[in-house]
C-alpha cells in the first residue's frame, strides 16, 4: 500500500493540472459574478496561466533582454534545492530533538507531565510571532568563531514546528508496548536501555513514521514562511515574492515558482518515503 | 535443592489480600499445576517468584537464590497466555531474544536457537514472521524462547489458555517431553482440572479472598512420588492413554473436591 505513495503523489499533482486546465476552459474569463460579488475567479491569461505557458515561462531567461541572465527554470530549481537543504536539515535538527524530547519525557516520567503542556503550547505561537525573533536572537550569536548567518534562522524556525510531531510520535511509539512485554523484558533482567533498544524503539517505529511524514511537511512550511518573514534571499519563498511583486503582466513567472515550491513539497515526501522503507521490518510492529 | 521454595508469602495490594500464608515447595524436575478461581492469587503467586511482583512478608527461594537474583542470573524461563513474540523478528530472532539480551555471540545464538526449534518442532519456519505461524505455534515458540538460557525452572501462567481444544492437548504432550527432556522444572497456572491433572506431578488447589493454598492433590501420578526416579513413569506418548486411566479420573475428582471445598 504503502510503496505505492510517491506514485499517488505524482497522481495527485497530473490531476491538480488538470483540474486547473478544466477550471480555466469551463469558467469564463471574467469568472462568474452572482450579483456583483465575484464566487468564480477570473481565468484569464494574466490570472491563471496555462500549464504549458508556466512550463515554458522556465526556459526564460530571469532578466529580460540580458544575455547572460540564468534561465527561470534555473532560478527556481537552485532557489527550491536552497529551501529543501535548509527544510531537511530543520527536519533532521527538530526530528533529534524530538526524539530527545520524547526519550527524557519518557525515562522521567515526571517530565511527561511537567514538560508536555510547553511542547503543546509552543506549537500556539504563531510562526509569524518567532520568525523575527529568532532572527534577532540569532543576529547576536556568534558559535566559536561562526557568526549566526540568516539561512540558520530558518532552519531553526523550520526545525521549531517539525520537533514537535516527532516528539509527541515517539513518546506515544515509546509507551506503546504491550505490558506483557515489558515485563518480559524484566524478566528476561534486560536494563532500561536493552529494554530501550530491543523493545520500545522497534515498536515506536510505525508511530514514528506517519510523525516524521508530518514533520516534514511542517518543515517545508517552515522554512518557506521563515524565509519571507525573515527577509532571508536565495530561498523559493523570496522568489515568489519576488516574481509575485515584479511580474506585472506577467503571473506565469510566480507560478513557475510556486510549481518549484510545490515539487519541493514532493521530494520531501519522497525522502521520507524512503525512511519508511528502510524500516519497513518494524512497520507492522504495533499489536 | 528445590527449584523453589515460598515460606510464609504473603502479598497485599491496598486492601486486597491477594495471597496468604503460602508456603510451597516446588523440587527440581517437578511440574506443579496451581489451580484455582479466577482471583485466587494464582498469577501474583508466579509472579512472586518471578521478581516481578514484591512479597508483602514471607521468603522466597528461586534455585537457592533470592528472586531478584535468580531473575538477574536467567535461573527461570516464563511465558504467559498470549505469547508475546516481537513482530519485527523472526522466529529464530525471537528464540534467540534472552541469550540477545544477555550478549551472547551471535554464532552460538543461532546455534542454540536451532536446537531449540528442533526440539519444539519448527525448524521450518525459522524464518518465518510471528504472524505467519498459528497461535499453537507461536505459544511453542515462546516455549523455546523461555529455554534459550537453559533454565532450570519454566514459569507458566495459562500458557494454552488462548488454544483451541485439539492444539491444547497435543501442546500439552509437547510440553510434557520438553520438561523431561530439559529436566526443568515447572510451575504452571492453569484454569482446567484435566490439564492440571495430565501435566503435574502435584496440583496445587487455591482459593480466594484471601488467595490461600486449601489442597495439595497428586497428578497423573498418585501420591506425587520423586518424578526422577520413577520407574512407572509414562512416557510422554502414553499421555493419551494417561487421559483414560482411571488414576486420571480419580485425580480429577479429588481436585475438583478440593476446588469445591476451597469455595465453600
Ligand atoms: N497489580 C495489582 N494491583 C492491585 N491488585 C492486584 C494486582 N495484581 C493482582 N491484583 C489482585 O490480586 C488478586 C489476585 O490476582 P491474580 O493473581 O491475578 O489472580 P489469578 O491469576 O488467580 O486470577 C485479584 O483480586 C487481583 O485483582
Ligand atoms: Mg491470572
Amino acid at each position: 500500500m504503502r510503496s505505492r505513495t510517491p506514485l499517488a503523489a505524482v497522481a495527485g499533482f497530473a490531476l491538480l493540472v488538470a483540474l486547473w486546465e478544466l477550471v480555466k476552459l469551463l469558467v469564463p474569463a471574467d469568472g462568474v459574478s452572482v450579483g456583483g460579488t465575484r464566487v468564480l475567479p477570473r481565468t484569464d491569461d494574466a490570472a491563471m496561466p496555462h500549464v504549458w505557458t508556466v512550463l515554458a515561462r522556465l526556459g526564460d531567461p530571469e532578466v529580460a533582454g540580458a544575455a547572460a541572465a540564468r534561465p527561470v527554470g534555473v532560478a527556481v530549481a537552485s532557489g527550491a534545492l536552497f529551501t529543501l537543504g535548509l527544510a531537511l536539515g530543520g527536519l533532521v535538527l527538530g526530528g533529534l530533538l524530538g526524539v530527545v524530547l520524547a526519550l527524557v519525557m519518557h525515562r522521567v516520567g515526571l517530565v511527561e507531565r511537567a514538560v508536555l503542556p510547553y511542547v503543546v503550547a509552543s506549537q500556539t505561537v504563531p510562526l509569524i510571532a518567532i520568525a523575527p525573533l529568532v532572527a534577532g536572537w540569532g543576529g547576536k550569536i556568534a558559535i566559536a568563531g561562526w557568526a549566526w548567518q540568516p539561512w540558520a534562522s530558518v532552519m531553526v524556525i523550520s526545525s521549531y514546528l517539525a520537533f514537535f510531531p516527532v516528539a509527541v510520535g515517539m513518546l506515544r511509539g515509546l509507551t506503546s508496548p504491550a505490558r506483557a512485554d515489558v515485563e518480559l523484558f524484566r524478566a528476561m533482567a534486560a536494563g532500561w536501555w536493552t529494554t530501550l533498544v530491543r523493545l520500545r524503539l522497534p515498536a515506536a517505529v510505525p508511530h514514528l513514521l506517519p510523525a516524521v511524514r508530518l514533520a516534514a511537511a511542517a518543515a517545508v512550511v517552515g522554512a518557506i514562511v521563515a524565509e519571507i518573514s525573515t527577509g532571508t534571499t536565495g530561498g523559493i519563498g523570496r522568489l515568489i515574492i519576488s516574481y509575485a511583486q515584479s511580474a506585472t503582466g506577467d503571473p506565469s513567472r510566480m507560478y513557475a515558482a510556486i510549481l518549484g515550491a510545490a515539487v519541493l513539497g514532493l521530494v520531501a515526501a519522497a525522502a521520507v518515503g524512503a525512511l519508511d522503507v528502510g524500516l519497513r521490518r518494524y512497520r507492522g510492529s504495533v499489536r | 535443592m528445590s527449584a523453589v521454595s515460598l515460606h510464609g508469602v504473603d502479598k497485599r495490594f491496598g486492601e486486597v489480600h491477594a495471597l496468604d500464608g503460602i508456603e510451597l515447595t516446588v523440587d527440581s524436575g517437578e511440574f506443579v499445576s496451581l489451580i484455582g478461581p479466577s482471583g485466587c492469587g494464582k498469577s501474583t503467586l508466579l509472579r512472586v517468584v518471578a521478581d516481578l511482583e514484591q512479597p508483602s512478608a514471607g521468603t522466597v527461594a528461586v534455585g537457592g537464590k533470592a528472586p531478584r537474583q535468580a531473575r538477574l542470573d536467567q535461573e527461570y524461563g516464563i511465558a504467559f497466555q498470549q505469547a508475546g513474540l516481537l513482530e519485527w523478528r523472526t522466529v529464530t530472532e525471537n528464540v534467540e531474544l534472552p541469550l540477545h539480551v544477555h550478549g551472547m555471540s551471535k554464532a552460538r545464538r543461532r546455534a542454540r536457537a536451532a536446537e531449540l526449534l528442533e526440539l519444539v518442532g519448527l525448524t521450518e519456519f525459522a524464518g518465518s514472521r510471528p504472524s505467519e505461524l498459528s497461535g499453537g505455534m507461536q505459544q511453542r515458540v515462546a516455549i523455546a524462547r523461555a529455554l534459550a538460557p537453559s533454565p532450570r525452572l519454566l514459569l507458566m501462567d495459562e500458557p494454552f489458555g488462548a488454544l483451541d481444544e485439539m492444539t491444547r492437548e497435543r501442546m500439552q504432550a509437547e510440553l510434557l517431553r520438553i520438561a523431561r527432556e530439559t529436566g526443568a522444572a515447572v510451575l504452571f497456572v492453569t484454569h482446567s482440572i484435566p490439564e492440571a491433572v495430565v501435566l503435574s506431578d502435584r496440583v496445587v488447589v487455591m482459593s480466594p479472598r484471601p488467595g490461600r493454598i486449601t489442597d495439595i492433590v497428586g497428578g497423573r501420578r498418585p501420591g506425587g512420588g520423586d518424578p526422577t526416579d520413577d520407574p512407572t513413569d509414562l512416557a510422554p506418548d502414553d499421555i493419551e492413554d494417561v487421559r483414560e486411566s482411571g488414576t486420571f479420573f480419580a485425580a480429577i475428582t479429588a481436585v475438583r473436591e478440593a476446588l469445591r471445598k476451597g469455595h465453600g
